[in-house]
């Protein structure tokens, strides 16, 4: 037999070694040691049961599902999960919300662009509302810059840094259009991303495998990624948040605007919506008959952005 | 026979005398000796792996903000790189086809190389997609049945699927073929030359579902093309053949293998012509994209001429041209093609053209401008650039592992004895 097997497994190799005396001692001084360290840790009873229930938590979290294909149950426990698993992390409360959509919603948004004059208070308030990675400045709405005289959104500017309204320009904002045939959903790999019946496209932050697939599929650069680990200042996190809304992102996944999930399924307007001063920004349902958002649409001279590539936005722009 | 392969009858001192173990034994044996230039070779590679596992390890901790991407150049050189390889892996078909389908034996020597070039270029292209991948440890969220596989929708699911199917055929057919060698026994046609067929088809749709991968995304219009896949195709049978030429060589320098010229004129001749077709493709996208200057020629125009002062790309692009073109001038005269030197030099020149060309312009000018026509250019940082030559170095590994064991068995100079 040995001299088919020259060299037997590890294991048998440290179990039938040869040792003196010395190296016994210092063996079992070392295994002494290591085993005190593990002991320390086990008889502080507080710190280790949280250090116990966080790994278990971890460990359910690294395993858990797609959120879509969930039952309710499942829903509700992931989202315990999580709050639960902040509080461990950081010793502050969040609140998760699995709101689902309700029937006989279908979402829009209509912006006017007479009225924006760029002052880009929807930006602000979309980062704060959504907890988005404050270091690296990842917004999910561009102001575009646009000379008078032209729509041309390649000469347009969107990083702009000056007294607004400039003279001779006029605004256009861009973000997530929520298509109704979404390229990005269709061709993840994982279903990751997906249309929700209240027409928000959304993204599981835990299932998402971080291949940007969706990023390169998006015609209105809709969808951003956390290249780094995303920082938001413990007191600036919004606790109020949504599985598939604002809840904090690690790094290596995408994410994108949701209308503001946490706020609208809740029967809020999104953040920008409220914050905007000029009243560019309508937001509704546009199964409802008498939303302002169907106003809009009946009675303006509305259009949408690359409608050719038969995406079907539902984002519609109009001027008075 | 049968009894003799079920492994539960047999005793361990038997179960070490299977052939299948002895050939394997033997592999190893035949990997793990050899000359002094050899141990130094595979000493480098080692160093160049262990460098790139580095970078990664760099890129683990901090994430993709250590590479040159940003949102608006979301793939960069990872899968620029992928997309070569996937080619490279193809062109084994063009080895793999003459000779089992035309019964061209000139071919049958260097089919095992082709096979092995296929397996490194494989293993290469997933391992670039997996260090392109934000989330690495959810890999298994894209396994069909244990996560949720989206096929037929997204064209990444068919691409994983062709691709780890052709890396199977392209392992189980050589070493089908080798251990029957190896045994001294005759190989069943009826077993190995469907397989093989179904290898050639398998090529052709590894490449041409890359290719749709891209060329499906009206969000892209610099991919959104149909020439895109035989485009595709062209330059990865003529990289491909011209990489074999090279190798061939080098392999009848410092191995026993015995390579007939004619198998190199011959893959000369199929370089050439994939060639002088790769011309005519850059030259009909050229007309397409230029003759009317529209938004949708906006990426060709950075890549060639570059945008508005942004011009990072143009001079690697014109180079990968001029060495397109001198290498496709050059092979085209037939007694220049068939001496040596010219015919070496010219397969560098088209390699690198055409990895050139693949790398950096034809992933890259798909983000550029991005969609709202802001240009924000891309270039790789040295997380990339290290973990990219970890990744060859690795295949080159692989490569030189599977030919330094399969040749002598091949030769016959190993066989099975009976211990």
């Amino acid at each position: 037999m040995s001299e088919f097997n020259p060299n037997p497994s590890g294991l048998h190799q440290i179990l039938s070694r040869q040792v003196d005396r010395r190296t016994a001692v210092a063996t079992a001084a070392g295994a002494l040691v290591a085993g005190l360290g593990l002991l320390q840790t086990a008889c502080n009873p507080l710190a280790a049961a949280e250090s116990k229930e966080k790994s278990q938590l971890n460990w359910e979290a690294f395993f858990q599902g797609n959120y879509r294909l969930m039952t309710d149950k499942e829903k509700e426990d992931t989202v315990h999960r999580l709050e639960r698993l902040h509080e461990l992390n950081t010793g502050n409360k969040v609140r998760i919300g699995s709101t689902a959509a309700k029937e006989g919603v279908l979402y829009g948004y209509a912006f006017n662009i007479s009225k924006c004059r760029g002052y880009m208070d929807c930006v602000k308030a979309c980062i704060g509302e959504n907890n988005q990675d404050r270091k690296s400045d990842m917004r999910y709405i561009r102001i575009h810059e646009h000379n008078k005289g032209q729509m041309s959104f390649e000469a347009a500017d969107d990083s702009f840094y000056h007294e607004v309204p400039a003279a001779g320009h006029f605004y256009i904002g861009t973000q997530c259009f929520h298509c109704q045939n979404p390229p990005c959903t269709q061709v993840c790999p994982t279903q990751a991303t997906w249309l929700e019946p209240d027409g928000l496209v959304v993204v599981d932050y835990n299932w998402c495998i971080g291949c940007r697939y969706c990023i390169a599929a998006c015609p209105y650069d809709a969808r951003r990624f956390n290249w780094g680990d995303p920082q938001v200042p413990e007191e600036e996190v919004n606790p109020n948040q949504h599985y598939l809304g604002n809840r904090l992102r690690r790094k290596g996944v995408v994410e994108k605007c949701t209308f503001c999930i946490q706020r609208t399924r809740d029967g809020k307007n999104p953040a920008c919506v409220e914050a905007c001063p000029t009243g560019s920004r309508t937001f509704g349902n546009l199964l409802d008959p008498d939303s302002d958002l169907r106003w809009i649409l009946k009675n303006k001279k509305v259009f949408r952005l690359k409608e050719d590539l038969g995406t079907e936005p539902k984002f519609w722009y109009y001027m008075d | 026979m049968s009894a003799t392969l079920n492994p539960i009858t047999l005793s361990e001192e038997e179960r070490l005398q299977h052939p299948l173990v002895q050939f394997f034994l033997d592999g190893l044996r035949e990997v793990t000796t050899g000359s002094q230039k050899y141990h130094i070779w595979m000493a480098s590679l080692t160093l160049l792996m262990c460098l790139g596992a580095y970078a990664y390890g760099v890129q683990l901790r901090a994430g993709l903000t250590v590479t040159g991407m940003h949102d608006h150049v979301s793939w960069g050189f990872y899968i620029s790189n992928f997309t070569f390889l996937v080619g490279m892996a193809a062109a084994a078909v063009i080895l793999v086809m003459p000779t089992y389908v035309l019964q061209d034996h000139d071919f049958k020597k260097a089919v095992l190389v082709g096979e092995a070039l296929a397996v490194a270029a494989l293993i290469m292209a997933l391992s670039f997609v997996v260090a392109d991948m934000g989330g690495p440890d959810r890999l298994w969220h894209v396994i069909p049945m244990i996560g949720v596989f989206n096929w037929p929708a997204s064209m990444l699911t068919w691409d994983i699927l062709v691709l780890n199917g052709y890396l199977v055929l392209n392992l189980l057919i050589p070493f089908y073929l080798l251990y029957s060698r190896y045994m001294g026994r005759e190989p069943n046609k009826r077993i190995y030359v469907p397989a093989v067929l179904l290898s050639i088809l398998w090529a052709v749709s590894v490449h041409l579902v890359t290719a749709f991968l891209y060329a499906g995304l009206p969000a892209r219009p610099f991919w959104n093309s149909a020439l895109l896949g035989p485009r595709f195709l062209a330059t990865a049978f003529t990289a491909g053949p011209a990489m074999m030429i090279l190798v061939l060589r080098q392999l009848r320098q410092h191995t026993d293998i015995d390579v007939a010229q004619a198998t190199i004129d011959k893959l000369a001749t199929v370089t050439t012509v994939g060639a002088q077709i790769c011309l005519i493709m850059l030259a009909s996208e050229l007309f397409v994209e230029f003759y009317r200057d529209t938004h949708h020629g906006l990426g060709a125009r950075y890549l060639f001429f570059g945008l508005v002062g942004h011009t990072r790309l143009v001079p690697w692009i014109w180079t990968s041209i001029a060495m397109s073109v001198t290498a496709t001038a050059i092979l085209s005269v037939h007694p220049l093609r068939h001496t040596d030197r010219w015919l070496k030099f010219a397969c560098t020149l088209l390699f690198v053209g055409i990895l050139i060309e693949k790398g950096l312009g034809t992933i890259i000018p798909g983000f550029i401008p991005e969609p709202w026509g802001r240009i924000d250019e891309y270039a790789p940082t040295w997380v990339e650039l290290c973990v990219t030559l970890g990744i060859w170095a690795m295949g080159t590994f692989v490569f030189t592992i599977l030919t330094k064991a399969a040749i002598p068995v091949e030769l016959g100079v190993v066989k099975y004895r009976r211990r």
